[in-house]
């Protein structure tokens, strides 16, 4: 047998780590990243010409939990057709034995980056909003997304943003409008008992599906969800994440407790600690719930998480119609400056 | 279209193979065998080098010890002990491996050996002269705290020289004898990276069968290599990761 060098054998792995794209639209063009169960390649679809996301797994073979993960991921996000979810354009198995799916190439930021560069709270609550529009539609729709987090969300060039990743994607049945993909009747994805899988570093791979399963990343999932209590995880599962995304956005610390470094605004404070109540049922039930609530603060109107004091309530009011306050104060006071110089 | 109706042509490469870690506690005798001679194959030279260098020992001492390590391993049922929960294979045996040596100092243990188990070809000659591939270089030589990444190295090597094998005999079970070649030539050659170009000249064939009958071997050898890997797993979970771990995507 031949002797295979170290040089040998860094160009094997090299040579095997390529897809295989024989027989393909799809050329390509250079590695972009590496996830948990595989590597997302830009490629160049060459019938359409354009640019995509090529994700391809690993391992080889379409029968096995990663690959049912990987195509159902696909499914589902076919099945969301929204602006703020990368839209997929196509799955299948490349001659290699590995499955894959291409979607939109998003051109753009990782959402914590992107942030860092808006300082006004007002921008980022809306770009906040935008998200949970995505994640109203994908509810919606009957899915839960179970992984929101900064990491799985882009902000694009044109300041579109994109919420990504849905590969720990739940499908809810009787929810309006969801068509589950297949007759698994948990439709619960890829899930092993066991320990917590953190998906930024996590490289384990998936198994069986049931209950008592945990999958997420800690810190941004909720407590049903950390204990594993899969089969009663509902939209306000993800209402949790979007809460700890909300106070990442606002201080920086991705946590669902009050920030130690940065005080908020009580009414702000107020829907972050609503929207991450350790109780599902102290929680918005909807993403548009918590979206409205954002959009009230945004417009200067009282939130539903926060029972305002008389005093709040006359400083929101001073601050929503602070210009017609000030002239109205101006004129009062030109009024009483005219009376006392005429009565002199 | 659903998950069930799926119809991908990645059952092409259906890792059907056995694990060696159920077979080896079969019933069936040849079977059981059979296990025993897949794990010696892909072990016996990360084992037998892991010897040499970690426990300094000759190499006739490190022949005989690496022999008889296997015969324990089957005689005492030590992989039907392994439990894939609680680490990799790989990691099991080269503990096994060190607690066999560490024991080792009874000389009647090891006139014991060679009896029951199933007589393999293993090529010390060989694997010494691989050896010495390492050792040339003082700054070569594994610390104790590189021992474990030297034994996984080893393993790595022995798994893709076991593939290599396997695919050169599929080339010539298939008439492609010039396809191994080619691959032999552009990814298995230790000197500088030859061209396709080059390739194409040498062998007297247009760039695009030097590239397609590239692109058949190495997607033969990666299918091969990762069967042989996942019938040395004791679960598909420790599969999953060996495969990360083998072939370097951890890491990248």
């Amino acid at each position: 047998m031949k002797f295979l060098s170290d040089r040998a054998l860094a160009r094997l792995r090299d040579a095997t780590d390529i897809p295989d794209l024989t027989g393909t639209r799809y050329r390509l063009v250079e590695r972009v990243a590496r996830g948990g169960m595989g590597v997302v390649y830009l490629a160049e679809d060459e019938k359409l010409q354009r640019r995509v996301a090529l994700k391809v797994l690993d391992v080889p073979g379409a029968d096995g939990d990663l690959a049912s993960r990987l195509i159902r991921e696909a499914q589902v996000l076919a099945r969301l057709e929204h602006p703020g979810i990368v839209p997929v354009h196509d799955v299948g198995t490349l001659a290699d034995g590995r499955v894959f799916y291409t979607m939109k190439f998003v051109r753009g930021q990782r959402f914590d980056k992107y942030v860092e560069s808006i300082a006004s709270i007002t921008d980022r609550l809306r770009i906040f909003l935008r998200i949970c529009d995505a994640v109203a539609f994908a509810h919606a729709r009957g899915v839960l997304h179970r992984d929101l987090k900064p990491a799985n969300i882009m902000v694009g060039s044109f300041g579109e943003v994109l919420v990504m990743d849905w590969g720990l994607a739940k499908l809810l049945h009787g929810v309006g409008g969801g068509q589950p993909p297949s007759s698994d009747p948990g439709a619960t994805i890829f899930e092993k008992p066991g320990a917590v899988r953190n998906t930024e570093t996590s490289t384990e791979l998936s198994g069986a599906t049931g209950h008592g399963t945990v999958m997420g990343t800690p810190g941004y999932m909720s407590p049903e969800q950390a204990r594993g209590d899969v089969e009663h995880l509902d939209s306000r599962s993800d209402i949790f994440s979007l809460g700890v995304l909300l106070r990442f956005l606002l201080t920086g610390e991705p946590t669902a407790a009050p920030s130690e470094k940065r005080s908020l605004d009580r009414a702000l404070e107020a829907i972050c600690g609503k929207a991450t109540a350790h109780d599902a049922r102290d929680r918005y039930t909807t993403a548009q719930d918590l979206a409205q609530d954002v959009s009230r603060y945004l417009d200067g109107f009282a939130v539903a998480a926060h029972r305002e004091s008389v005093f709040e309530r006359l400083g929101r009011f001073y601050r929503r119609y602070r210009f017609f306050i000030l002239l109205i104060a101006a004129y009062l006071v030109m009024r009483v400056l005219v009376l006392f110089f005429m009565h002199r | 279209m659903s998950e069930n109706d799926f119809q991908p042509g990645g059952d092409r490469f259906p890792l059907t193979r056995r694990s060696v870690i159920e077979a080896i506690g079969s019933i069936d005798a040849e079977e059981r065998e059979q296990a025993l001679e897949s794990l010696c194959a892909a072990y016996w030279r990360p084992i037998y080098k892991y010897i040499r260098l970690r426990w300094n020992r000759p190499s006739d001492e490190a022949q005989d010890l690496t022999q008889g390590f296997f015969v324990e391993a089957f005689e005492r049922e030590l992989l039907e002990r392994f439990d894939p929960k609680k680490s990799r294979l790989r990691t099991y045996l080269r503990l096994c491996v060190d607690s066999f040596v560490s024991n080792e100092s009874k000389a009647s243990r090891r006139q014991k050996r060679g009896g029951d188990i199933p007589h393999f070809a293993l090529d010390f000659s060989a694997a010494e002269q691989e050896l010495s591939h390492a050792v040339m270089d003082p700054a070569a030589i594994p610390s104790s705290e590189s021992l474990e990444e030297f034994f996984e190295k080893e393993w790595v090597r022995s798994l893709f020289t076991l593939a290599v094998e396997e695919l050169r005999q599929l080339c010539m079970a298939r008439e492609r004898e010039r396809t191994f070649r080619l691959f032999e030539a552009y990814d298995l050659e230790d000197s500088q990276k030859i061209s396709y170009e080059q390739l194409s000249k040498e062998f007297g064939i247009p760039v695009t069968d030097v590239t397609n009958a590239l692109a058949w071997a190495r997607r033969e050898f990666r299918r091969i290599a990762l069967e042989r890997l996942h019938e040395l797993c004791g679960s598909e979970e420790e599969f999953q990761r060996e495969a990360r771990a083998v072939f370097g995507w951890e890491a990248k």
